[in-house]
Order: C-alpha cells, then sequence, then structure tokens
C-alpha cells in the first residue's frame, strides 16, 4: 500500500470522489449544514443534562465538555473517513463489491474512496470546534505532555472509532444484513463515550469501557489533560493508552477485514 | 500455442439452507461448478453459455480472481487468480453486463481519467487507446455526459471501453449484450470482432443471446449443471445434435403427392407449403428435384442454434444425430 502507483491512484479516486459529490451543488450545501445538527444535538444534550446537575460523574460542565468535545472530534472525524464503509453490505448483496475486486487495487482504500462522505467535514470541523472550545474553557494547566495528549488523543481516537466501524463492517461478509447490529457498537460506541463513564456502572460498563476499550480513548485521556484522578480508582497514567488502545484494535480490524475478505471469495456472498 | 486460460478440474461448491420446517435447517452442498477442464489459447474468441445457474458466473469469477476454487487449478495469464488478484487485474478487463465500472456521477471522460491513474497507464497509451475506441464505438457525443444519464446501448459502449484502456490480455464478458436495442447489439459485437481480429487479445463471453456467439466467436462452450456438455465450433454442435438446414418452398398452387427427395425429409406438407430438412443432399439437389413446381417462394433456413442449446438445457434426448 505504501507503493507510490498506488497512492497515487488513491488520490485521483479522492479528486474524482469530490467532484462526484460537488456535482450536485445545491443538494451538497444541504448535506454540509445538515450534517452539522446531529452533533450539536450531542453537545447540546449535555447542556441540558447540566441544567439539572452542577456535576456529572465527578465533572462539571466545562471539565465533561472535554469528554463530550474529543469524542465528537474523532468520532465525527472517524465517520467521515471510514463510516461508510458500513455500506459494505449494500455492495456485497448488488454484487458491485464484484466489480471492486477485479480492480488493481485493495478492497478496503476502494471502498472507503468510492463513497467518501464529504460532506461530513462540516461534522468533523464542528466537532473539532467543540473540542478546542472546550480544552480553552475548562481551565487546563498545560505542560508539554498535555499539549501532546490533546493532539495524540484524538488521533487515536479516531484510528479506534475507525477500527470499530471496519470491524462491525467486516459483519456484512458473514452476515449481509447486520446494519443494526453495527450501530450499537459504532454509534453507540460514541454515545457512550460521550458522558464521563463513571456515570455507568455494572457489566454495561466493565464490557464497553473495558473490555472493547471505548473509555481509554476518550475519558481517560480527558482526565489527564484535567489532571483529576479518576472516580474508579485507576492510575493517571492509563489517560495516556489511547495509541496503545487504538493500534491493536486497528491491528485487530484488519486481521477480522482479512477473513471477512476470504469468506467472501470463499462462500460469494 | 499459448494457452491463457487454464483450468483442471475446476469446482466451486456453495453450502446452502434449506428451511426443513419452523426453525430447522439443513445445510446442503451444492456444486455451482463441478470438474469443469478449459485450456484456451492467446486470441481465441470463446462463447461459454448455459441456463441460468449452470455455472457460468461462477466459473468466470474464479477465473477474475473474485472467487476462490473450491477444487481443481486455474491459472488465467500465468498467474493465480486469487492470490495474485491485483496483478492479474491490472492484465485482464471485466465486463459484468449489469455491474458498472463507471463513476455514475461524472462525465464519462473523467470515469477514463480516474481508471487511467487506477492502472497506471502511461498517458500516451491510454490516450491511443481512447481516440481507437471513440472512433469505433461512436463515444464523441456522450463523452462528456454524466454516466448517470447515459442510455443502457451508450453505458455498455463506455464500460467496454473502460475494461480495454488499460490494454488487458484477456477480457472476461458476461453479458455484454443485456438488455441492448439491435442497433447497440451491432455496434458492440462489430467491435468485438475488429478486436478479437487483431488476434492478440483473448476473449471470453458469456451471452443468452446466442446471436452474439454466431457472431463472434468460433469456439462455443456449453455448460450445464457445473460440467461443460460440448466444446468445439457451432457447426459440431450441430452435426452432434442433428440440427439441419430446412428448405421451405411456397407452392402456387396446392399440390396432390409431394415429391419424396433422397437425402432431405419431408417435416411439413401443407397444401402450399412444403418444408425439406436436408438430411444428406444439398440444397442444389433439392431444388433440382423440385424444378418441375410452380414456386410462389423459396428460403433456406440456416439451422437454428437456439433450438439445439433449448434442447441441449431443457435435457431432451437428442435424436437420429447422423
Amino acid at each position: 500500500m505504501a507503493e507510490p502507483g498506488a497512492l497515487r491512484a488513491y488520490w485521483a479516486m479522492l479528486r474524482g470522489q469530490a467532484r462526484s459529490q460537488t456535482a450536485y451543488r445545491l443538494s451538497f450545501g444541504i448535506d454540509l449544514v445538515s450534517n452539522v445538527g446531529a452533533t450539536a444535538l450531542d453537545v447540546f444534550t449535555v447542556f441540558v443534562l447540566f441544567g439539572v446537575t452542577r456535576v456529572l460523574g465527578g465533572l462539571d460542565l466545562r471539565e465533561a465538555l472535554v469528554v463530550t468535545g474529543l469524542t465528537a472530534c474523532a468520532f465525527a472525524t472517524a465517520d467521515m473517513l471510514v463510516g461508510n464503509i458500513e455500506r459494505i453490505s449494500l455492495y456485497v448483496r448488488t454484487g458491485r463489491f464484484d466489480a471492486v475486486l477485479v480492480r488493481p487495487l485493495r478492497a478496503l482504500p476502494q471502498l472507503v474512496l468510492l463513497d467518501l462522505p464529504l460532506h461530513k467535514l462540516s461534522r468533523a470541523a464542528f466537532g473539532t470546534a467543540v473540542y478546542a472550545v472546550a480544552l480553552a474553557a475548562a481551565g487546563i494547566a498545560w505542560t508539554p505532555g498535555r499539549a501532546l495528549l490533546a493532539v495524540v488523543a484524538p488521533a487515536a481516537a479516531v484510528v479506534f472509532f475507525g477500527a470499530v466501524f471496519v470491524v462491525t463492517a467486516s459483519v456484512a461478509f458473514w452476515w449481509t444484513e447486520s446494519g443494526e447490529f453495527g450501530n450499537a457498537f459504532t454509534y453507540g460506541g460514541r454515545d457512550f463515550t460521550s458522558y464521563p463513564i463513571s456515570v455507568y456502572s455494572g457489566w454495561f460498563r466493565n464490557a464497553f469501557a473495558y473490555a472493547l476499550g471505548f473509555a481509554f480513548v476518550s475519558y481517560y485521556p480527558a482526565l489527564a489533560l484535567l489532571g483529576k484522578a479518576d472516580p474508579i480508582g485507576l492510575p493517571g497514567w492509563v489517560g495516556w493508552l489511547a495509541p496503545a488502545v487504538a493500534l491493536p484494535a486497528a491491528a485487530v480490524a484488519a486481521l477480522i477485514w482479512r477473513q471477512g475478505l476470504r469468506h467472501y471469495t470463499s462462500t460469494g456472498s | 500455442m499459448m494457452t491463457v486460460i487454464a483450468a483442471r478440474e475446476l469446482r466451486k461448491e456453495f453450502t446452502v439452507r434449506v428451511r426443513q420446517g419452523r426453525l430447522r435447517r439443513a445445510r446442503r452442498t451444492v456444486a455451482a461448478v463441478d470438474g469443469v477442464d478449459l485450456a484456451i489459447a492467446r486470441g481465441e474468441m470463446v462463447g461459454y453459455i448455459g441456463p441460468n445457474g449452470a455455472g457460468k458466473s461462477t466459473t468466470l469469477k474464479m477465473l477474475t480472481g473474485v472467487l476462490t476454487p473450491s477444487g481443481g487449478e486455474v491459472s488465467v495469464c500465468g498467474l493465480s487468480p486469487v492470490r495474485q488478484r491485483t496483478r492479474l487485474a491490472r492484465r485482464i478487463g471485466v465486463v459484468f453486463g449489469q455491474r458498472t465500472q463507471l463513476w455514475w456521477d461524472l462525465p464519462l471522460r473523467d470515469s477514463y481519467d480516474l481508471l487511467r491513474h487506477i492502472y497506471r497507464v502511461p498517458a500516451a497509451e491510454h490516450a491511443a487507446r481512447l481516440r481507437r475506441c471513440r472512433s469505433l464505438l461512436d463515444l464523441d457525443e456522450f463523452l462528456d455526459i454524466p454516466v448517470r444519464q447515459l442510455s443502457l446501448g451508450q453505458r455498455m459502449r463506455g464500460e467496454l471501453t473502460a475494461a480495454l484502456l488499460h490494454g488487458p490480455e484477456v477480457l472476461f464478458l458476461d453479458e455484454p449484450t443485456i438488455g441492448l436495442d439491435v442497433v447497440s447489439k451491432q455496434a458492440v459485437r462489430g467491435f468485438l470482432a475488429e478486436l478479437g481480429a487483431g488476434g492478440d487479445v483473448t476473449l471470453m463471453l458469456t451471452t443468452h443471446d446466442l446471436a452474439d456467439i454466431e457472431k463472434l466467436c468460433r469456439r462455443l462452450l456449453v455448460i450445464d449443471h457445473g460440467r461443460v456438455v460440448h466444446d468445439g465450433t457451432i457447426e459440431a454442435l450441430h452435426a452432434r445434435y442433428g440440427s439441419r438446414r430446412r428448405v421451405v418452398v411456397e407452392l402456387e398452387e396446392p399440390l396432390a403427392a409431394p415429391p419424396e427427395v433422397p437425402g432431405a425429409t419431408l417435416v411439413t406438407a401443407g397444401p402450399l407449403r412444403l418444408e425439406y430438412d436436408l438430411t444428406g443432399a444439398t440444397a442444389g439437389e433439392l431444388l433440382a428435384r423440385l424444378a418441375g413446381l410452380a414456386f410462389r417462394d423459396l428460403s433456406i433456413v440456416e439451422p437454428d442454434i437456439e433450438d439445439v442449446v433449448a434442447r441441449l438445457y431443457t435435457g431432451a434426448p437428442v435424436t437420429d444425430a447422423p
């Protein structure tokens, strides 16, 4: 994939996708605007919550917004970059996936680029803005380490959410009608990570936060940025684990994708 | 002779689940391709036909690297299709009649530009090939129109071009004329004939329109229930299944007793119409015997490959082969 020729091919496909989508100017414009809506609503929900309580899971409004902003920024970016991989089930059902396989490029980047929803750029930008404002408003005691973490954490979270998208989409290779199942982990994961995890409890928290790893890409990095202790009792360095969770997640996603592809080529659908 | 497409005992099995009662499902293994041998030489044009579900598309998918065979060996251009999928993709062209390789919202011209990057074709080569396709397939009138607005015939001409711009050694066509009007079919066939005449490109096409085969392919592979049941020329197929040329005579006035002609079988004897199948005699010999009659019209009907194939498909017994 590092081959320069292949990169040029992907770049050409990206430009093609940009031209395709801007072919419908008005609709692209409407999409750009309306896409901000969903993320704006997520952030608004946090404000509403703090209308009834002053503290949520040990964080006040300005601190909780760092968690929400980090998630909004990373999820919207990952959703734009690889979220449309969930359309694989459509490609498998309609046989368009075969047309992808007879081209001299890898299947995964092709699928991502064939459908890259550039109109979601606005949502990613909005999420990033919320994150930036939250960082500024939270009264963080900045150190070089925290400045680095403020950049590394969302990057790792993008990789992590991207991996979740790829894994849930891969399920379509075995189970064609898998849409809602995948949403439980992708959009469900986003909603989970939008709030301090200390508001959850029991097996649900353990499963999503620790077993699946969602807590390490948003909540714990936010605590580390804010310099707050974890009410659940994990040590401070856990806030730096985001890359160590995201990279293995990406590796697992690649592995599952490959298995899925192999399953597809041996069964046909 | 260089073999470009080779398969030995090629098999593909699918597991299907069959409902048995309310919840129980039984798994059953079905062989879609059941031991197919292929040896197709460079420059050959081969028609691959068979009824729906015979295994045509499955075979094509195994040859193009989309499906992994369950058994047997296969190589295309000396490569293993699934293992060396992206390398092979550069050397073959594929047209799936009902699936597009083009960018729906972009002008046709832009799709070609993208494909040039995807296949990494030098600009000059690409331009030369495109120029040739433009003149042979009359692309100029719709080259700047978004693909979604093209007619089916225009789009298929566009698809063919897209499959050829990287100069493939082998072209796989799955139902290239499906749904096309007569004029577009002729344009596509004419183009493929021209392409085949060069002798460099190997062509394998599946179709339900047997006229495609008659116009294009000297060699015909018939597959049924996953097995090749005929491999040879169309003439050999006719000979094997006893199709004959038929002479139809329309008469000016009714005839009491139609003449018996050795080497020809009278199949229809109406008052004003006689039909003979030639079983040994030539059309000329038959006419000489009928010379005394007053004809209104006379025609010679070539054997219809559809009939032969229909008989093959339905498994009806094939009688009186010579």
